[in-house]
């Protein structure tokens, strides 16, 4: 298994950190969702030991810090990682740009299940600006991948 | 671009069983803690833990920027500091001048409600606490505090700066304690109007620089520049401190209610410093908690009936307000329920403060939705004191208590509290 689960976890603490970093506003709204990108990665790059298990616990990390409710980050990404997982392969053999296009699916699948659980625990943020992070998520698939994978690179 | 390591195809249900499997079970684990994070407080210790857990990484994660905020300190230069200081002083010299009068006016005050003695401060002690910096959620107004239970803080606790009302402690960690602020769009806080004495609801934005009062009938007696004071309802913010300033009403012959947006007096976004207020229980001016679900000690108080009255002034709008509301019943719970910070909103409460404070909006509130539950107020309105007026509205709306920081010093209760306790007794 040449991808380890330590590494895994350290830059998933990065990712939590980007995600909780104080930015000003508008900056803010365009911060993509750094902590799923990096389980997204994982589950494509190294389905056997990334994976469910990594994105349910950097959800509830996630949840910790900005949810309203305990577990429903954790549940979003879970089936993030689920369905990333299943396709892994597909996914993996697809040029940077269609690649792009399926996060931004992805990251369109997690907020929806995140405004749905808003929803139904009675705290919804209706505001459209939620969705943009789908956006600039997408743009920042290609050099956060390419950052994960190089620092796979260096400690092998 | 991504350089996906070996690609390995072997079945991936190595571990742990099949990809579907680990999904069913995360997911059903996920769900579970929702349920039980939603209801009952279940998960309130193991959200202690979490909290204590994440604590070392919220501070990693401010570190930089207090580091920041460190060497701007020690770099200062001397100009900077005495230019400050000059100013502080000026500021100090300012305070006491109107502390001088407070002293005076709580006197007269006293008198004029046949008081014996005076009542100390609602507030019994504050404690200073820094903001955390970082991002608790992009689209809610949260922040996170340095203190937590270690600190006796407690949820649900009252939270300002040094010119208003901030906001409210949601979920408390050992050393850290998250803030909702009032501008938080699942935030309601129950005010009153100054000049007038009528009551309603601030419900936040999003914005840190707007409160919307939603629940206003358009012909309501509410101008731009009014000032917006806690009402003491709710059950955890006391009466009578400052909230913020209606900027903006706005009619509309076809809407009954009134569109009305206010700024808030604490500066949401700026501060870096924040007030966690204790107040002293069985005061008249402490939160009035409706429902028995919060404790904030106004059980003993109760039972007294009004405190010695004033003559019974027949123009007593705002006593009106509350005094329907206990015998409706939406209306006096919804805020009694602000402990959880959503809920103080439902629409029967917002609507019997609006629709039967001023005399004026108690003949024309019928479009009022939520106003079923609004019936009796007309035989109410003539035993109820006029009290609420009596603050000096000059020095009442100026001076940001707190300021007079010295905990002793600092905050009045306006008398238009006395009247709220008493009609919630039955």
């Amino acid at each position: 298994m040449q991808d380890s689960r330590g590494r895994m976890v350290f830059t998933a603490l990065i990712a939590l950190i980007l995600t909780v970093l104080p930015l000003p506003s508008w900056l803010n709204l365009v911060r993509p969702e750094f902590l799923v990108l990096t389980v997204l990665y994982w589950s494509i790059a190294s389905p056997r030991t990334g994976g469910i298990g990594l994105a349910f616990f950097s959800g509830i990390m996630l949840d910790v810090f900005q949810g309203p409710v305990l577990g429903e980050h954790a549940m979003a990404l879970s089936l993030v990682s689920y369905i990333a997982l299943r396709e892994h392969q597909k996914i993996r053999s697809k040029p940077a740009f269609q690649q792009s296009l399926i996060v931004f699916a992805a990251l369109v699948t997690y907020e929806f299940v995140l405004f749905a659980i808003d929803g139904w625990t009675k705290h919804p943020v209706t505001s459209p600006l939620r969705w943009t992070h789908t956006l600039s998520g997408a743009i920042f698939w290609a050099p956060v991948a390419a950052v994960l994978a190089a620092s796979g690179e260096r400690r092998r | 671009m991504a350089a996906f390591g070996t690609g390995a195809s072997r079945p991936l249900s190595g571990r742990g069983g099949s990809p579907g499997f680990r999904f069913t079970l995360y997911a059903t684990a996920s769900i579970i803690i929702m349920f039980m994070d939603q209801r009952g407080e279940w998960l309130e210790r193991v959200h202690y833990v979490l909290d204590a857990a994440a604590y070392p990484i919220q501070l990693a994660v401010s570190s930089p920027s207090s580091a920041w905020q460190w060497m701007k300190e020690t770099v200062e230069t001397r100009d900077a500091l005495r230019a400050e200081n000059a100013r502080l002083l000026l500021r100090q010299r300012e305070l006491e001048l109107r502390t001088m009068r407070y002293e005076a006016l709580a006197l007269e005050n006293d008198h004029l409600r046949g008081l014996r003695d005076a009542l100390p401060p609602v507030a019994e002690r504050w404690l200073i606490a820094e903001v955390v910096d970082i991002q608790l959620s992009a689209l809610r107004q949260r922040v996170l505090v340095n203190r937590g239970t270690r600190n006796g803080v407690f949820k649900g606790q009252a939270v300002m700066d040094d010119q208003g009302l901030l906001g409210q402690t949601t979920h408390v960690g050992p050393w850290s304690a998250e803030v909702i602020l009032i501008t938080d769009p699942e935030h309601a806080v129950p005010v009153e109007i100054q000049r007038t004495g009528l009551r309603t609801i601030a419900v936040g934005t999003g914005d840190t620089a707007s409160l919307a009062l939603p629940y206003l009938p358009a012909n309501a007696d509410v101008k731009t520049g009014d000032i917006l004071m806690t009402s003491g309802l709710g059950g955890v913010f006391p009466a009578g401190y400052p909230v913020g300033r209606v900027v903006e009403v706005h009619r509309d012959a076809v809407q009954p209610l009134a569109q009305v947006r206010a700024v808030p007096y604490a500066h949401m976004d700026l501060d870096r410093e924040v007030m966690l207020v204790w107040f002293r229980e069985g005061h008249p001016a402490a939160p009035v908690a409706t429902n028995g679900d919060i404790k904030s000690g106004n059980a003993a108080m109760q039972p007294q009936g009004v405190p010695p009255k004033p003559k019974p002034t027949p123009a007593g709008q705002p006593g009106a307000a509350a005094q329907s509301s206990p015998g409706a019943p939406g209306s006096s719970g919804a805020p009694g329920s602000s402990g959880a910070p959503g809920s103080a909103r439902a629409p029967g409460a917002a609507a019997a403060p609006g629709a039967t404070a001023t005399p004026g909006a108690a003949a024309g509130a019928a479009p009022t939705p939520g106003d079923a539950a609004v019936i009796p107020p007309a035989p109410k309105t003539p035993k109820k004191p006029a009290t609420p007026v009596v603050p000096e509205p000059s020095d009442d709306e100026s001076p940001p208590y707190e300021t007079d920081a010295p905990p002793k010093a600092a905050p009045k209760e306006p008398p238009p509290v006395v009247p709220d306790n008493t009609p919630r007794t039955p």
